[in-house]
């Protein structure tokens, strides 16, 4: 049991099927740490694999963080303040490793540089939560972390539009993905 | 080089198949901007001494799909389609939401050019500077859904075969064209996402002409660097807390228009403009949102309004169909216009119009003109291969849209569109059948009319407009009015959507472009000069037309017919437009652009915008 004054980890809260697709989240992401508008950069990105099923895919910190005990680089590492995990940009060999040990295949790699790129939740200041917010969409909402299998939110692309997809389309899904 | 452009366009050649990159100057990107001002540059500088011998349906027409340098910066990506357009034969900056402008810009091209005609079925598959023109045969024939899906699968295991360490590729972008598009249907579209469409212009008939089935895009890098970005976010900000706060386009998008265009201000399409107005509580925006919207918000890269919702009829006759809102246009065109009032039959046609990659609003415009021709008895079951088709019959109405889809019998004939029709079906019958036609210059009326003066009150809006009956891009006074041609003309030329300006001081748009460029542009300057010389450019190559029909200002600078005709019920019964009184306004217009008496732009007015060249062209005219 945490005291009450201990300053708590926090974890973003999703409703997928509530994303409108607006990808606000993504330019705020990419300028937040590129300073440019970059979607293939941004930490947390959409996926439309079928239209209407638009989905944020980003980092559910699991908490037996599999993508930073794959790594043969020692590049990865968890937040003691945040629980996010933090990639050491010079550490990184590119290997994909921790890609093939997320159970969603959600870290990817950089698109110019050599190194992978995982939601750090803007050192406890989630920008993407922010826009998300201003919009009031409510896809994206900022809760204390709890005792709870955050991993079950690490799923790949496919598996999560086909669910989107039977669940606004009904039968008609399963032809569409 | 301007700063927001990524500095370079893609040229592929469909004949040859050479893929080349072209770049174009500061000063004409400074005078052209991007989109349909650029679009008008290019098409004049390249097609324009045998502008009239080009057929738009020719291997020798271009197809350009081009971005702005506000894309992916203003909230709301479009990309901006256009070419000879095969319902006017002039030029329409055509534009379609979504992200492929984006990926685009981030791929490295500011537009693509597409020339020549590929020799069998080919898709284009754009990978940062990797490019290639790849067989289509799997996706030729192919329903928009169908097509999209997969084309995603192909091209994203493409990616994840290249590029395996990479982790998951995000879809990418696709534009593509539907069977409509295949059978060069004059009423095609180029398509987004199922349901987003560039409709005006007919391109999706150009696209298939090339028998290009598709681009599809996928960019790494990221946008291009631009002038002032700390700008540029407060500038977002402005333009996202207006639509927030105002919920304008936001809530219902246009969708709450199907019922209050009619009921309110008298001005929308019912059963071919035989009335404007209605008062069918059974369209209302409600029975929309409780009955069919599965998803309230969907929207496109940036856009805080998302004024899209997802439509899907869950149970019942037409269960499975599946489309966006529909917005209003839609609601329009295929619903009052043809007698239909319910949102469950409404979203079925749409969703078989997306399908079949028609536009609603010119398939809507030309199902209703045969309506009221078979209601007339002008066209008998028998004109139309067994089909009854009376007002409010979804059903007879869909197979309709196929027919014209697949150019089968009566609709090979329609799928020329309104006025090509018209004229066909009147030497046919013996009967002047263009009094039906609600049309200017070949493009189909959008579903705002103007005579009772509450919605579009310009008695001129459509019959002096360079994009004919392009609701979007309607002639007004004075020239830097919120709603004129010349003020739209930036918003497709800097490539973004202006659902997004509605509420923001007007000046923001170019306090964004300075930002954005650099470059310094006032309302003055662009309406004066810049847009005026985009203008003159599309007007000139309205009027040298060809190869199949001209215009003459003096016949086809008017309304069709039926907006003389007395509104016969509701409100506003009895309104109509004032001959008399339209044709001062017209000559009005004429002269704020520097047209001349005859509507041909004047000699001074072109030689001071440096038009010497389309004063020549034009010397045969006057």
């Amino acid at each position: 049991m945490r005291l009450p004054t201990e300053k708590k980890q926090i974890w973003i809260a999703r409703d997928l099927s509530r994303c409108s697709g607006c990808r606000r989240c993504e330019i705020a992401c990419s300028l937040f740490h590129e300073k440019r508008i970059w979607p293939e950069a941004s930490r947390i990105r959409i996926f439309m694999l079928v239209p209407g099923t638009d989905f944020p895919h980003f980092c559910a910190q699991c908490e037996d963080y599999p993508c930073v005990q794959a790594c043969p680089a020692k590049a990865l590492s968890v937040s003691r303040e945040t629980g996010a995990v933090l990639v050491d940009k010079e550490a990184c060999i590119a290997c994909g490793q921790c890609v093939e040990a997320c159970p969603g295949r959600i870290p990817h790699m950089h698109p110019t540089e050599d190194y992978i790129l995982i939601c750090d939740l803007c050192g406890g200041e989630p920008q993407c939560v922010k826009v998300c917010q201003e919009g009031s969409w409510n896809v994206l909402r900022i809760v204390s972390k709890g005792d709870y299998s955050y991993n079950l939110y690490a799923r790949k692309p496919e598996e999560i539009a086909r669910n989107l997809a039977l669940k606004i389309y009904g039968e008609e899904g399963d032809k569409l993905i | 080089m301007i700063l927001g452009y990524a500095g370079k366009v893609l040229e592929v050649n469909l004949s040859t198949r050479e893929i080349k990159e072209t770049k174009f100057n500061d000063k004409l990107l400074r005078d052209y901007i991007g989109g349909r001002g650029l679009a008008a540059k290019i098409l004049w500088d390249r097609l324009g001494n045998k502008w009239e011998k080009v057929d738009p349906l020719g291997p020798e027409n271009i197809l350009l799909l081009l971005t702005g340098p506000l894309t992916g910066f203003f909230p709301g990506g479009r990309t901006c389609v256009s070419g000879k357009s095969p319902q006017s034969n002039g030029v329409i900056g055509s534009t379609v939401a979504g992200e492929f402008s984006v990926e685009l810009k981030c791929a490295g091209y500011d537009g693509i050019i597409v020339t020549g005609e590929a020799e069998k079925p080919a898709y284009l598959f754009v990978k940062d500077e990797d490019v290639e023109i790849r067989d289509a045969s799997n996706v030729w024939g192919k329903d928009a859904k169908q097509t999209v899906s997969i084309l995603t699968k192909e091209c994203r295991e493409l990616l994840n075969k290249r590029f395996p360490k990479k982790g998951e590729w995000k879809e990418p972008a696709i534009l593509y064209i539907g069977p409509a598009g295949e059978n060069k249907v004059r009423t095609a579209v180029v398509a987004a996402k199922w349901t987003h469409a560039a409709g005006y212009g007919g391109y999706g008939a150009v696209m298939g002409s090339k028998k290009l089935k598709a681009v599809v895009v996928k960019g790494s890098m990221p946008l291009p660097e631009v002038a002032d970005m700390e700008k540029v976010k407060e500038l977002i900000r402005v333009v996202c807390d207006d639509v927030y706060e105002s919920e304008l386009w936001r809530r219902w998008g246009t969708g709450s228009a199907g019922y209050e265009v009619g009921a309110k201000t008298s001005s929308e399409p019912i059963r071919n403009w035989q009335e404007e107005w209605h008062n069918e509580k059974s369209f209302g925006v409600d029975q929309f949102e409780s009955k069919v919207w599965v998803k309230p918000y969907w929207g496109d890269f940036g856009c805080p309004t998302t004024c899209l919702k997802i439509a899907v009829v869950k149970t019942g006759k037409f269960k499975g169909a599946i489309t966006d809102n529909p917005d209003y246009e839609l609601q329009a065109y295929l619903g009052t216009n043809l007698g239909i009032f319910t949102p469950e039959e409404n979203v079925f046609l749409a969703s078989l119009i997306d399908d079949l990659g028609l536009c609603g609003i010119q398939t809507g415009n030309v199902m209703g003109f045969t309506a009221e021709l078979f209601q007339r008895k002008i066209l008998t079951k028998d004109d139309l291969d067994g089909l009854e088709l009376k007002w409010g019959d979804a059903e007879a109405f869909a197979a309709l849209a196929k027919k014209i889809a697949f150019r089968e019998g009566m609709g090979n004939l329609l799928a020329e569109g309104t006025y090509r029709a018209a004229l066909k079906i009147g030497k046919m019958k013996g009967v002047d059948v263009l009094q039906y036609a609600v049309q200017s210059k070949g493009i189909g009326i959008g579903a705002h009319g103007i005579r009772s003066e509450k919605d579009y009150p310009e008695s001129y809006s459509y019959a002096c407009s360079v994009q004919g009956g392009d609701h979007t891009s309607t002639a007004c006074l004075p020239l830097d009015d919120f709603r004129s041609e010349l003020i739209m003309t930036f918003n497709d030329s800097a490539v973004y959507c202006y659902f997004n300006i509605f509420g923001v001081p007007r000046n923001l748009k170019f306090e964004f472009y300075k930002a954005v460029t650099g470059i310094e542009l006032t309302q003055e300057d662009w309406v004066n000069t810049k847009a005026l010389r985009i203008l003159q450019l599309q007007r000139a190559m309205l009027l040298l037309g060809g190869p199949d029909l001209k215009w003459k200002p003096k016949i086809h600078d008017s309304n069709p017919p039926r907006f003389y005709e007395p509104l016969p019920s509701g409100p506003y019964r009895g309104k109509t437009v004032d001959r008399a009184k339209v044709e001062g306004e017209i000559r009005r217009y004429y002269e704020a652009v520097g047209w001349d008496e005859n509507g041909i732009p004047k000699t001074e007015v072109l030689k001071k915008l440096g038009l010497d060249d389309v004063d020549n062209a034009l010397e045969k005219l006057r």
